[in-house]
């Protein structure tokens, strides 16, 4: 994935920080509570939600059960409609493909759909090194571009930044990369769009290339779908004459029925309207409409190693709508930056270990960012069941075991960080497998109770800088019983 | 029906008056409760860690303990969901490594007659009116493994609504997570903490004087914010408030 | 090896445990439309959906639909509209402004200096407030609904109403470029919240026509 999240602290650290800045905890809070709302209203205007979502869930297992079929069927009908099809077992793959299809029409600008496929493979850097110019034409992808930010959220990149902000960043910023700020911009949401819109139109008017990813594509009929809002990506699926779409392989459905359940619980789930503005479809060219030439490219970057796991290969059901972000109470608190990828929240959490494997830091500390409390479980319009992926993938990391990488079946060894506490979870599983031991410990602990501290510490005071401890009680439960065989012998 | 109370290891080892006023509710109500003193731990700390090959064995001795009950009765909405969601789950993983059926066997019996406490009062008892005075202000914190492991929906709030002397105050934000989430709270403090903060902040918006859940483990972390911010509020676990009455009143 | 092969390999060697004969079709429990409404019902609620998502709607009989037409391009006075190839000529018989019929070699740059489009549709659904252009001569290339600010779209009612999602695709060929219009272009970038107008037409017109 993207080069600029190497190096990333691990998950707690990064969280730290986010944490006590506070404009970041007022943003993402009015952000994350206004959509949860909303999305709650849209999502109970349906009587047969949990009937679409349950569909939801069989069309993609049935897609990823069968999906080297899938695949096959889906690169005949994009080629018998007029595309070209390419495949990229990895990211550099994909952008090599992708630079030399640009390099070929003679052009050094793109025009981009908002796509997390292409932020995951880092497009934009790899077509920069080969003198290519991406520019991002989502507002929030703007906003990201010009501020020369991360992304912290899959639908609103910028979601991080309050609107003053977003105002700050297109004065400064829109002038070294084309049409300027309009003179005293203010920072109403509309006049923003309207900088946005003025900015842009020039590059949408002169783009030959556009470059995009896709929510679905279907098996039977080649179609390739894209949902959007603000009408960037008609633009960048329409005008160029040149249309490269970068598509991972687990956004297929099989059929063009399939659409139906989709088209209904993805707009609902993530900017909670009943239907998005604009959805594009599109199959290979059009004569006189469109791009005159169009390639897909086909990403795995990860994707096989996660289908081999028969618990984890559910992530893949994702439809990128971010709901669970939006619920999620450790993303409220934490913000996007902290998962170190372009997938935050509680998706990325399942995801990023997944697709990059759990070697280093940061993707070893993503499995436990979060409560497991189960609001996005709860939300996800493809019932994918993230804490039962959660608590498998920390098996992964501190148990180790069979994981597939690259295509390969290794070994992986348990985590080095977490000896003390499997030492620790191995005794513990010793006592509390004999009833006595338990018992001579809590009698331990109540004798001794008079000189407990209220705070701990060494690694104790991860629980007691905050909060204070409870006190040992003068017996355990057990004691009074075995004393009055339950209140019966008195002495309650 | 033989009736047995696991008391789950957090409640036995630091929450005693839990287990007791859990007794005495339920012998109130005419039931014949039985603590097997051989009862451990569920292993949901293990397994949520990520130590399941460790939690197999907890796992094999509750089943132990509790195979010849008729009824399981837990204090604990997440102790709950782990017998009756997680273990069958274990079972199923176990089949796909290849090692047979055995632990999904000895797993399945007590599955089923595994009940959280509201549900065993209302679903197994029928009663939502358990006689019980508590003449304080309360709001109740439905705790996450409750709310959505187990589906215990209006099942505590319908019980404390028939308490005489309570009125119970609506808490804002209710179905958010308090943050405490097992070793989530030691390996994510900042962020548990600032859940907990936020979760206190909402319980003392409502006036209550205590906030109520149906699981220990949740509230020594919403208890120990609340001291800590020297709230002057109280965490009190459901059973206290049901288990109190006008001849013997809790504190 | 090609990374074609690599994939297909990969992805074979994922899914050893799927039983090869494995394939029931999708159960598919869920509703074909939400409620139950007589045709008049359904118009209305796709003009109130319509509404909601700020698209502003006008009803009218093909008798009164030049009028109206011409009334709606007065009221923006542009000079140019771009209309269709296919579109009935009687809907701008009594219009003002000169007609510009998109041709294919008009560039974006020649569309971007036309203030109105007057379109058909293909099929527009009463529950999510959503009009679909296929491309049909009435409609036009994909662009003409894009670039100009204005777009006045036109659905003969209740012919191409549908309730629901699953009875717009059950209507629509994929073959055919498609375009789902939901209202005005919106975004919701900042703060989560939802705003109307960015790059695609700012207003948007729907007429029920009779």
């Amino acid at each position: 994935m993207s080069g600029t999240f190497v190096g990333m602290p691990a998950f707690p650290a990064a969280a730290r920080e986010a944490v006590r800045d506070t404009t970041l905890r007022g943003n993402l809070r009015h952000a994350t509570h206004t959509i949860r709302a909303k999305r709650a209203r849209a999502v109970a205007e349906l009587d047969d939600w949990e009937r679409l979502r349950q569909a939801g869930k069989r069309i993609k297992d049935r897609t990823l059960r069968h999906l080297d079929r899938y695949l096959v069927q889906l690169e005949e009908s994009v080629t018998a409609a007029g595309g070209v099809v390419h495949w990229a077992a990895d990211a550099d793959e994909a952008n090599r493909i992708v630079s030399e299809l640009v390099k070929a029409t003679g052009e050094t600008e793109v025009v981009k759909v908002k796509s997390m496929a292409t932020q995951e493979i880092a497009l934009n850097e790899a077509l920069e090194a080969q003198g290519i110019h991406a520019y991002e034409t989502d507002l929030a992808e703007l906003i990201v571009q010009l501020g020369k930010d991360r992304p912290s959220h899959i639908l609103v990149p910028a979601i991080h930044r309050n609107r003053g902000e977003i105002r700050e960043i297109f004065v400064r910023e829109m002038g070294e990369w084309g049409r300027p700020a309009p003179e005293g911009l203010t920072d109403t949401p509309a006049d923003l769009a309207e900088a946005a819109r003025l900015h842009l139109r020039e590059k949408f008017l002169r783009a030959k290339v556009g470059v995009s990813g896709a929510n679905f594509m279907v098996a039977e009929t080649g179609t390739l779908v894209v949902v959007e809002s603000e009408g960037n990506g008609r633009m960048c699926l329409t005008l160029p004459e040149t249309l490269i779409s970068v598509v991972g392989i687990e956004k297929i459905v099989p059929t063009w029925q399939d659409l139906e359940v989709f088209l209904q619980t993805l707009p609902r789930s993530s900017t909670a309207e009943r239907m998005n503005p604009y959805t594009s479809m599109w199959t290979g060219t059009t004569d006189a409409d469109g791009p005159r030439a169009f390639h897909l490219v086909l990403l795995d970057n990860g994707r096989t190693d996660t289908l081999a796991d028969e618990v984890g290969r559910q992530a893949l059901r994702c439809i990128r709508c971010s709901a669970c972000l939006n619920v999620c109470p450790v993303y409220e608190r934490a913000g996007g930056h902290a998962y170190g990828s372009v997938y935050p929240g509680p998706i990325g959490a399942i995801l990023s270990p997944q697709l990059r494997g759990t070697g280093s830091e940061i993707d070893a500390s993503l499995p436990y960012a979060s409560s497991l409390c189960g609001a996005c479980y709860e939300v996800c319009p493809v019932a994918i069941d993230i804490p039962e992926v959660l608590v498998h993938l920390r098996e992964r990391v501190v148990e180790g075991g069979e994981a597939v990488r690259e295509g390969n079946k290794v070994r992986l060894r348990p985590a080095k960080g977490h000896a003390a506490e499997r030492a620790a979870m191995r005794a513990a599983r010793w006592a509390l497998t004999r009833p006595g031991a338990l018992r001579t410990g809590q009698r331990l602990a109540s004798r001794t109770r008079r000189l407990h501290p209220r705070t701990l510490p060494g690694p104790g005071k991860a629980w007691s800088g905050t909060r204070d401890l409870p006190p040992v009680p003068a017996e355990p439960f057990r004691d009074w019983w075995r004393r009055t065989r339950g209140g019966k012998d008195g002495g309650a | 029906m033989r009736v047995a109370l696991f008391l789950t290891c957090v409640n036995d080892t630091l929450h005693p008056d839990t287990g007791r006023a859990v007794v005495k509710l339920l012998t109130r109500l005419g039931v014949d409760v039985d603590f097997p003193e051989a009862q451990t731990c569920c292993g949901q700390a293990h397994y949520n860690t990520g130590y399941r090959h460790e939690t197999e064995p907890m796992a094999r001795h509750f089943a132990d303990v509790f195979r010849d009950h008729d009824a399981i009765v837990t204090p604990s909405g997440s102790c709950g969901a782990m017998v009756r969601e997680l273990y069958p789950r274990m079972g199923e993983r176990a089949r796909s490594e290849g090692r047979g059926d055995g632990l999904a066997t000895v797993l399945a019996p007590v599955v089923q007659k595994t009940y959280e406490l509201t549900e065993f009062l209302v679903d197994v008892l029928g009663v939502t009116d358990v006689g019980a005075y508590y003449p304080h202000r309360v709001t109740y914190h439905p705790t996450c493994h409750g709310l959505r492991s187990l589906g215990l929906g209006e099942r505590p709030l319908r019980l404390l609504r028939a308490v005489k002397g309570l009125e119970l105050l609506e808490l804002p934000g209710a179905d958010e997570c308090c943050g405490f989430g097992g070793t989530f709270a030691l390996k994510n403090a900042d962020v548990s903490a600032a859940m907990g903060a936020d979760k206190v902040r909402n319980a003392e918006a409502t006036g209550a004087e205590v906030l109520c859940a149906a699981d220990n483990s949740c509230l020594m972390h919403i208890g120990g914010t609340m001291t800590r911010l020297r709230t002057g509020m109280r965490p009190v676990h459901i059973a206290e408030i049901l288990a109190s009455t006008e001849e013997d009143p809790a504190v | 090896m090609s990374s074609r092969e690599r994939i297909l390999g990969r992805v074979r060697r994922a899914l050893a445990d799927v039983p090869p004969d494995e394939d029931a079709p999708v159960e598919r429990d869920y509703l074909r439309e939400h409620g139950e409404r007589t045709v008049e019902e359904t118009v209305d609620l796709l003009a109130e959906n319509l509404a909601d998502y700020r698209a502003v709607v006008h009803r009218t009989d093909s008798e009164e639909l030049p009028h109206l037409i011409m009334r709606l391009l007065a009221q923006r006075g542009p000079q140019y509209v771009l209309v269709p190839p296919g579109l009935p000529p009687e809907w701008m018989s009594a219009a003002d402004p000169t007609r510009v019929h998109d041709r294919a070699v008009s560039t974006a740059r020649e569309l971007d200096q036309v203030e109105s489009v007057v379109t058909g549709c293909a099929v527009a659904i009463a529950e999510t407030g959503t009009i679909v252009l296929d491309g049909s001569p009435d409609q036009g290339r994909r662009r003409i609904s894009l670039i100009p600010d204005h777009h006045i779209c036109v659905v003969r009612v209740p012919d191409q109403v549908v309730a629901s999602v699953p009875q717009a695709l059950e209507r629509l060929d994929p073959a055919r470029p498609l375009t789902w219009i939901s209202g005005p272009s919106a975004t919701s970038d900042i703060e989560l919240d939802r705003v109307e107008g960015v790059h695609g037409p700012r207003t948007l017109e729907v007429v029920l026509v009779r």
